[in-house]
């Protein structure tokens, strides 16, 4: 309470107490003066009222019982007598005492003085009230947590206007406390000349559907309970059960509303056409009252509607290693399912074409779903990054917020495992080296607050997760020289940005100029990039100083089936991710010759440098007379890979390799064909990387 | 335009304290001393609602309520009687005489405002 009410109240009071002294020594004259015994009584009832409005409880409550015994002197109760009078003059002293003692802080008034008063004074009014007028506390009712819907009808009185009540205001209150329908039931409405024009003629339906209970809804009517007809009945409580669809049938809420008669219904009923307009033809039933059911029955079958649709989301929990096995044996089918059109096709025989055919379809259809049912939201991950930024800033005393787009986009559930650590290496980075202490941004006329924005959005069958903020941005010269002074580039080399950009990828890389609690510790982007890259990932950085950085991380949707390109070499076959082959292109032994094995070829004027696999991987025999590249693309960066041929596209289940193949470079897993036999899934940016470090 | 709200007691830290949240609250306010005062200042001035104490010496609340509804710009005006809990009878009694509602002493900022809202819209 504001000091300044409190001191206004005191200087009140010590007038009224005043007053209320005057009073009473005139009033020991001429004990019948009811004018006096007013007096005394408003004084006490100022005193009592106000004062606890202003936190003077204590004053309240003694006041409270002085202003019961003088309410029963008003009413002729009680007589006045020079006892009464005593006793009220010593409670007046008292009053003073305690409004004193308000202002010395911990000394109190003398109460075993006030209990003497009060005893005294009740003794005299020859009974002992119960306790002390202390107002009750309300306690407050439990609100239901499930929507209930409530059918209200609301008849204010004719004279409603004239007590100055606005019935439209109880409606928009009522609207406040959920879904509201309102109908207007204006069917009482006379003729023009016999209208009064202050009288209220309408009255309203109401269809509720609120979690506030019933008490909340009569507590808008409170002031016009009285003078009202208000019918308040529940209709329908929508539960965590499954509804019927459909709602009670219009003539059972107007036979409820007792709007109809059970007889009038029966009558109604037995003519075989729309009740509704039956019941108004036979003019039981006005427009208004049949239109008020109607959008009752809508009203509902809305909330069931709505409610349905937000349980329809519900789930099952499933062990994840059922999913997997279920995926597993898709898988299987896949496989089994190339045979199946291998030998179909062999064998020309139409009907089994057709089977083949029809089993490719189903086969597709059932791959899909089953690999859909893996499918998580990517938001969850998110969510657990908000704490990681909010722990991370307040660590390093910088002010960041954390936005996030897209949670709702669904990733492979391992993938979106085995994304966490690099996406928690990538924010790390964003907040320890990208964003700016406050001070130094606010000088860089930036906000306080840095932002790391984390958005995951579809393209095509991967997922692209970027992760930007508003910091300083790469520094291209540090980088630079760093990479010179690790010996990464050679001092004259000229790097495009992306390429520079690329460094900070490299083995032990880092611009932290110190090592801090949250960076630095050696565990670096190239750890992130292998991480990435092993989930057949690219990743993409981009940055304008002082501005910021964007890194994009572009990860497929799923871990287990991938569309490839099978291709052959000799009698091996190998399957290239086919979202990394950009073309492919024949490569001549004439083309071979002119690049006096420098291993480039001209593709539409661009030179492209390209690794033949046959002696990568020394597979024996002679190549044939013209060969094939595929030109992959990963981080922008074109490189073809020369096969002896390509077969076509392919769907293709991975299998791990086993434990002793685990480090095998350049392959990522294997497959099984159609005819039985084994490809190996090649693994094109760690390839790209072990050809690179093999040159000078 | 703010609305304007009167409050009409004999108590000046309650007409205080009502003037000051309802000027909190974006509303203009009128104080009366009494309901003589009142009742004059309403002839004058035009207000929109109206905030009455029950006790009050020249004329009392009650009085004040049937005085205002008797003049044409107030007859549809809500009118908020503040009341205490002891004085059902009284509550009964304002609203015959044309109160829309009432506020149980003692009171909280929160609570007037919110019987004002209800009541003006």
């Amino acid at each position: 309470m504001i000091d300044q009410h409190r001191q206004a109240f005191k200087e009140e009071a010590y007038e009224l107490l005043a007053e209320l002294e005057t009073s009473l020594l005139e009033l020991e004259e001429r004990p019948d003066d009811i004018d006096l015994i007013g007096r005394v009584f408003r004084a006490m009832h100022t005193i009592k009222g106000s004062g606890s409005m202003f936190g003077f409880d204590d004053i309240a409550a003694f006041t409270h019982e002085v202003e019961t015994i003088f309410d029963m002197v008003r009413n002729g109760k009680l007589q006045v007598t020079a006892r009464l009078v005593n006793l009220t003059l010593a409670a007046r002293d008292q009053i003073r005492a305690m409004l004193d003692a308000a202002d010395e802080v911990g000394e109190g008034a003398d109460l075993e003085e006030s209990g003497k008063i009060i005893s005294g004074l009740r003794e005299l009014a020859g009974f002992l009230p119960t306790a002390a007028a202390a107002p009750a506390v309300a306690t407050a009712a439990k609100k239901p947590e499930n929507l209930v819907t409530y059918r209200i009808r609301f008849v204010p009185s004719r004279d409603i206007f004239i007590t100055g009540t606005n019935p439209l205001t109880l409606l928009q209150e009522l609207k406040e406390l959920g879904t509201c329908s309102v109908v207007a039931q204006t069917g009482a409405f006379p003729c023009l000349e016999e209208m009064d024009p202050e009288a209220c003629y309408v009255f309203w339906d109401l269809i509720l559907t609120t979690n506030q209970g019933e008490n909340a809804i009569r507590d808008v009517f409170i002031f016009v309970e009285d003078d009202c007809e208000l019918k308040i009945e529940q209709v329908a409580e929508h539960s965590q059960f499954d509804e019927p669809q459909d709602y009670k049938k219009l003539g059972m809420i107007l036979l409820e509303r007792g709007d109809i008669t059970a007889e009038e219904m029966d009558e109604v009923l037995a003519q075989q056409r729309k009740f509704g307009e039956l019941a108004l033809s036979k003019g039981i039933l006005d427009e208004g009252k049949l239109q008020s059911a109607l959008v009752e029955q809508r009203h509902v079958k809305e909330v069931r509607q709505e409610k349905q649709a937000t349980e329809a989301a519900s789930s099952i929990r499933v062990p994840a290693e059922r999913l997997d096995l279920l995926v597993n044996l898709v898988g299987e089918m896949v496989t089994v399912q190339a045979r199946l059109s291998q030998t179909a096709a062999q064998r020309a025989d139409a009907e089994l074409l057709a089977i083949a055919e029809e089993v490719e379809r189903l086969t597709a259809e059932l791959r899909d779903s089953a690999l859909n049912i893996r499918m998580l939201p990517i938001g969850s991950t998110f969510s657990k990054f908000k704490r990681l930024v909010r722990d991370l800033s307040v660590e390093l005393g910088k002010q960041i917020d954390m936005t996030t787009e897209g949670a709702e986009t669904e990733l492979d559930k391992t993938v979106i495992e085995k994304l966490n650590d690099p996406l928690v290496h990538l924010i790390r980075n964003s907040i320890d080296h990208g964003i700016e202490l406050p001070e130094a941004r606010v000088e860089a006329g930036k906000p306080a607050n840095g932002t790391v924005h984390l958005a995951a959005v579809h393209s095509g069958d991967s997922v692209v997760i970027t992760i930007e903020d508003d910091g300083a941005g790469l520094d291209k010269e540090a980088i630079r020289s760093k990479a010179i002074e690790k010996g990464i580039i050679a001092a004259t080399a000229e790097l495009s940005e992306k390429e520079l950009f690329g460094l900070i990828f490299a083995p032990g890389f880092s611009t932290a100029k110190k090592i801090s609690s949250v960076s630095g510790r050696g565990v670096g982007m190239d750890v992130v990039k292998r991480a990435i890259e092993a989930l057949r990932g690219s990743i993409d950085i981009s940055s304008v100083r002082g501005k910021g950085t964007t890194i994009a991380v572009k990860i497929p949707l799923t871990l287990a089936i991938i569309e490839s390109l099978r291709v052959q070499i000799g009698a091996d076959s190998f399957m290239l991710p086919l979202a990394l082959v950009d073309e492919c292109v024949e490569l001549t032994r004439e083309d071979v010759a002119r690049s006096h094995g420098r291993n480039l070829a001209r593709v539409r004027a661009q030179m492209i440098p390209y690794i033949p696999l046959r002696e990568h991987f020394r597979i024996q025999g002679d190549p044939p007379e013209i060969q094939q590249i595929v030109i992959t693309q990963v981080n922008g960066v074109r490189v073809g890979f020369v096969v002896d041929q390509v077969i076509g596209e392919h769907q293709t289940v991975i299998k791990s390799l086993g434990r002793a193949y685990r480090d095998v470079d350049g392959i990522s897993g294997a497959t099984i064909l159609g005819d039985g036999s084994v490809a190996l899934i090649l693994d094109v940016p760690q390839l790209l990387q072990s050809v690179e470090e093999k040159q000078p | 335009m703010a609305k304007v709200i009167m409050t009409a007691d004999d108590s000046a830290s309650v007409r205080q304290m009502v003037t000051f949240t309802l000027k909190q609250g974006g509303y203009d306010v009128v104080e009366a001393v009494d309901g003589k005062d009142a009742l004059q200042k309403l002839s004058s001035t035009k207000v929109d609602m109206l905030i009455t104490d029950l006790n009050m010496p020249n004329l009392d609340g009650i009085g004040l309520i049937k005085g205002a509804r008797a003049l044409p710009s107030c007859k549809f005006i809500p009118i908020v009687m503040l009341t205490t809990e002891s004085q059902d009878s009284k509550k009964q009694e304002g609203k015959a005489a044309g109160a829309t509602g009432w506020i149980v002493k003692p009171f909280k900022p929160e609570q007037l405002m919110a019987v004002v809202k209800k009541v003006l819209g």
